[in-house]
């Protein structure tokens, strides 16, 4: 040990104040639980998470000016990392919607009334006649919200890994509890958490062999270690592949994709919208930084690797949701498919890369948001219908919700004018200005392929007659209304007039060290 | 008046016209129908009014000329504008619109799919329409391009036959792929707009400005030339159109071919020949060679179909590749001719679906050649109509399809022999399954399918009648037309830099004036 006396580290407490609203409401949520009254509890929880949400949106708004690395280096509050929350926070907001709509599912919520109970018991019947609610979801909700800020402003690598665990322990519980469908449901926690265990693992590994050749898990030293000695070692090697095995993993890129569909398909519509939205763009923030900032020296180790990954996840994800026939599983290997198409961005390792990447996320983040939203409400008795046979008819029974999910379906296949061509065209610019043709070929392709099965979606909904048996979208309360009318209202506007947001995110500039 | 933004105006009207008729009641059977045939007769009213202040000897390049910054971060803007050829396609659009809200007056029975949604969804084309003949930014022209699609795909989808959704959706598929193959050039483009300009921008005159380095041009060109030879259909990438074609109401198949498959030919002359002039020279046999081979497939596959839309899906097709030569063979009468046979193409595509629609609806529907014969005694109104649908089609001197024809093959024989003879051998074939389908049809014992068939209403003839004065207008007194477009084309020529005898009237023509 150093014998001087240590020196606290200087901590800016308003720089962090929305970290640290969050987090508190977190906290205070657990303590809600714990000693409030059953039937007090929603209010609260209800108040804590707006309120925690909006308030924290509401101070980074205000901080946005006060950039600069904060703990001694640890957290980088940038441009692209009050972004990255921003958006974050603003997806949450909306899946807070999503959470507590209450009038869709005859039972009550989407959630089990206690995920503890053993699926078809006696006790969990008993739970569900009695009409009991869990609020626990909530503050784990917040926990995992608070994770995510932290992972796009981790600028060390060990912030970097807890707060990847912060972000993802609360999710594994929240994908198992699914009040419908207990089963898949549970299937879907544990597979997340053992694959997702694994993959923690790999990014551990990978930031102890990065630790060993620079000695230190700062992204800056990282950095310069790097400049100063760009030999390449095995421990660099090896240490970027395992660290992007990792944040792949959350990403869902191809190879490590296996885990999206079963848990898509099982998780509630709710928590697979937190999942399909939020954490991709939280992982794609992480990898960002971490590919951006502390292995930029080394980027032609990571770009031809990016490539490949990039090529293989369009590819696979477009083909395979061609032979899907539910919709959650169709869209979960669209968001494969998806994560493909903004890894072009992140493979070009240039600013441009850097804003098409931002602007493909914010644009895919709302749009999957609005699928989730009506997701849930097509259903009958026995819980969400996501059979795609189902869907017929759609168009003649709900033509507003059918309109819009046909607005998400066109904006996924990149059509103009809706906020996924400009996302698109973005993305296949970054890439043409590095001169890398062959990626746009094969992003080309997948595009077509992919814009195949959102197509037929659109045709099952419109111009199938409906079956028997297939109903019309049930009817949401104002929340998951208020939450499908911004996704929609963002994806359409962020195709016809998308300068501002354009400009938001260039002048955001890039990644500090 | 000269500042009224007159082509924003007429692009407005339909798209006014079809909000206007989602609003009406759901009950409503005919309002919707009379709502959407006044907004489209406004809108052809207007379109001739701005006609006739089109200065044809006007230096500028572009006419009724408005800009604003769209999305000034991406050098992109809504920047529209007409130059003859422009002119003239808009034209088409806004006169064939109203014909076939009117020939298409019942395709939607009372009762089953939305009456209001169909001819919203027709207003909404016709917007689409206008605008992708006038856009002068190539960002606009893409995205224009690309959402025409959907009105179409569900007027397919939709309202068409029993195998619909499989057309629509090949329709679709195949457009898609050309559009994504066009969006992959573009962006390429607008990458070496910033390497050159600094900033990036999809302004027409400033990307014909452009010195695009050769190799890069013929990637490029690849991509706009696939995108533009899937929309018009060229060998081998037709076919979506008969499964199209067939599965259409006949007012769709109408837009789809008559004006949207333009699209395509039209954006060979606006966009590949100026910005890719090398690619352009360095494909033209390519090209040839396909528009060539297209000719008498077409035309060869048409003679042997069964089905009376597929017939006319191949036929169009074979003309397409008349109307692709003509532009490919770089002179200035074949490019005049290509860009008369397109209108004149609308105009044939227009009289053979409607009456072929006409006749079907009081058959049931059937599309089948067999099903019909003897016409003639029954309906004598409808089978001359449909005799001069045919001769039309087969391009009779002194109809319009005959002065395009005329002018691509004297073009092509100019620049190469072998291939206007070969050619004009489609010209042969045409005629035979033309007048092959008017004696089926028409002629011989009644069949049982056409026993007591009623003639032509009123409704009916009202709709046929402007095409058959057009086509026959055109045809005897071409001048006006090629006066307008023959600025044009010599521009583009000149861009491409192919140096040609200056463009003469020829003297078919100037018989014609007489």
């Amino acid at each position: 040990m150093n014998p001087e006396v240590m020196t606290a580290p200087s901590i800016d407490y308003i720089a962090l104040l929305p970290y640290i609203i969050v987090g508190a409401a977190g906290v205070i949520g657990v303590i809600v639980e714990a000693f409030v009254g059953r039937n007090g509890r929603r209010p609260i929880q209800l108040v804590l998470a707006f309120g925690s949400l909006i308030g924290a949106f509401g101070v980074l708004v205000v901080n946005r000016t006060t950039l600069g690395l904060q703990a001694e280096g640890a957290i980088a509050i940038d441009g692209p990392g009050i972004l990255f929350m921003g958006l974050i926070l603003l997806l949450a907001i909306l899946v807070a919607l999503l959470m507590s709509e209450r009038q869709l599912d005859p039972a009550g919520d989407a959630f089990a009334p206690r995920a503890s109970a053993l699926p078809g018991s006696d006790d969990e019947r008993e739970l569900t006649t009695r009409g009991y609610f869990q609020t626990e979801i909530w503050p784990l909700f917040l926990f995992s919200v608070f994770g995510m800020m932290l992972f796009v402003t981790a600028s060390n690598l060990l912030v970097l890994f807890i707060a990847l665990e912060i972000m993802s322990l609360p999710l594994y519980l929240m994908a198992g509890m699914s009040r419908r469908r207990r089963l898949l449901s549970q299937e879907a926690a544990l597979k997340y958490f053992i694959l997702g265990a694994f993959s923690s693992a790999f990014l551990l590994f990978g930031i102890a062999l990065l630790y060993g050749y620079s000695g230190s898990v700062e992204f800056s030293v990282i950095a310069d270690a790097l400049a100063a000695e760009p030999g390449q070692t095995a421990l660099v090697v090896g240490g970027v592949a395992l660290l992007s095995v990792g944040l792949l993993f959350k990403i869902g890129a191809v190879p490590f994709h296996a885990w999206v569909p079963d848990v898509y398909q099982g998780s509630p519509a709710p928590v697979t919208a937190f999942m399909a939205a939020a954490v991709k763009v939280t992982a794609f923030g992480a990898l960002l930084r971490v590919m951006y900032v502390a292995l930029g020296g080394v980027r032609w180790e990571w770009e031809p690797l990016l490539w490949i990954i990039a090529g293989l996840t369009m590819l696979f994800g477009s083909v395979v949701a061609i032979a899907q026939t539910d919709m959650k599983r169709m869209i979960a290997y669209s968001s494969i498919a998806q994560a493909g198409f903004i890894l072009i961005g992140v493979s070009t390792a240039t600013a441009e890369g850097l804003y098409a990447s931002i602007f493909y996320l914010v644009a895919y983040g709302f749009t999957t948001i609005g699928i989730f939203a009506i997701i849930a409400m097509v259903r009958d008795a026995g819980g969400e219908m996501t059979r795609l046979d189902q869907w017929a008819g759609l168009g003649k029974r709900s033509p507003l919700v059918a309109v819009s999910f046909g607005i998400f379906m066109f904006a996924l296949a990149s059509f103009p004018l809706t906020s996924g061509f400009i996302a698109k065209f973005l993305v296949f610019e970054s890439a043409l200005a590095v001169d890398n043709l062959g990626l746009v070929i094969v992003g080309v392709i997948a595009s077509v392929m992919a814009a195949f099965f959102y197509i037929r979606v659109v045709v099952i909904m419109f111009f199938r007659e409906p079956v028997e048996g297939s109903p019309a979208a049930a009817v949401p309360s104002a929340t998951t209304t208020l939450a499908l009318a911004v996704s929609a209202a963002v994806t359409v506007i962020l195709g016809v007039l998308p300068e501002p947001v354009i400009n938001l995110i260039e002048q955001a500039g890039v990644f500090l060290r | 008046m000269t500042s009224l933004p007159w082509l924003t105006v007429l692009m407005v009207i339909p798209l006014l016209g079809a909000i206007v008729l989602m609003l009406l009641p759901r009950d409503r059977d005919v309002l919707p129908k009379q709502v959407a045939l006044g907004f489209s007769l406004l809108t052809l009213v207007l379109t001739v009014v701005m006609g006739l202040q089109f200065q044809a000897d006007s230096t500028a390049p572009f006419q009724f000329v408005e800009s604003y910054p769209w999305i000034p971060a991406l050098g992109i803007s809504y920047a529209v504008g007409v130059d003859g050829i422009g002119l003239v396609l808009v034209a088409l659009s806004a006169t064939l619109v109203p014909v076939v809200i009117l020939a298409g007056w019942n395709d939607v029975a009372p009762g089953g799919r939305s009456i209001k949604g169909y001819f919203a969804l027709i207003l909404v084309l016709e917007t689409l329409m206008i605008g992708v003949f006038s856009a002068t930014d190539v960002f606009l022209f893409f995205v224009l391009f690309e959402v025409m699609l959907i009105p179409i795909y569900f007027l397919i989808g939709r309202y068409g036959g029993a195998d619909r959704r499989y057309a629509a959706v090949k329709f679709l598929v195949y457009s898609l792929v050309g559009g994504l193959l066009m969006l992959a050039a573009l962006i390429g483009l607008y990458v070496v707009s910033a390497q050159q300009l600094g900033q990036g921008t999809f302004d027409f005159a400033a990307l014909v400005g452009l010195d695009v380095d050769p190799n890069t041009q013929k990637i490029l060109f690849l991509g706009f030339f696939i995108a533009f030879a899937i929309k018009a259909p060229l060998w081998p990438f037709h076919t979506w159109l008969p499964d199209a074609a067939k599965e259409s109401t006949p007012a769709t198949a109408v837009l789809l071919i008559g004006v949207l498959d333009k699209v395509g030919t039209f954006g060979m002359i606006r966009y590949l020949l100026p910005i890719f002039p090398a690619a352009s020279d360095f494909y033209a046999p390519l090209v040839v060679a396909l528009a060539v081979i297209g000719i008498l497939y077409g035309a060869l596959v048409a003679f042997g179909q069964k089905d009376m839309k597929r017939l006319f899906a191949y036929s169009s097709m074979s003309h397409f590749g008349f109307i692709a030569l003509g532009i490919f063979v770089f002179t200035s009468w074949g490019m005049t001719g290509s860009t008369l046979y397109m209108l004149a193409h609308g105009l044939s595509t227009a009289s053979l679906f409607l009456t072929a629609g006409f006749l079907m609806m009081r058959a049931g529907g059937s599309s089948l050649i067999s099903t019909y014969s003897g016409v003639n005694k029954v309906a004598p109104v409808l089978a001359g109509f449909f005799l001069f649908a045919a001769l039309s089609s087969l391009a009779l001197p002194g109809l319009a399809s005959f002065i395009g024809e005329f002018l691509v093959l004297l073009g092509t024989f100019a620049r190469n022999i072998t291939v206007g003879v070969i050619a004009a051998l489609g010209i042969v074939i045409t005629a035979a399954y033309a007048l092959k389908l008017y004696q089926k049809v028409a002629t011989g014992p009644t069949s049982p399918a056409v026993e007591g068939m009623t003639d032509l209403r009123g409704r009916e003839i009202t709709a046929l009648a402007p095409i058959v004065f057009l086509t026959i207008l055109l045809g005897v007194l071409p001048a006006g037309v090629l006066n307008v477009v023959n600025p044009a084309v010599e521009r583009t020529l000149e861009v491409v830099g192919i140096s040609d005898p200056p463009p003469v009237i020829p003297p078919i023509v100037q018989g014609g004036e007489q």
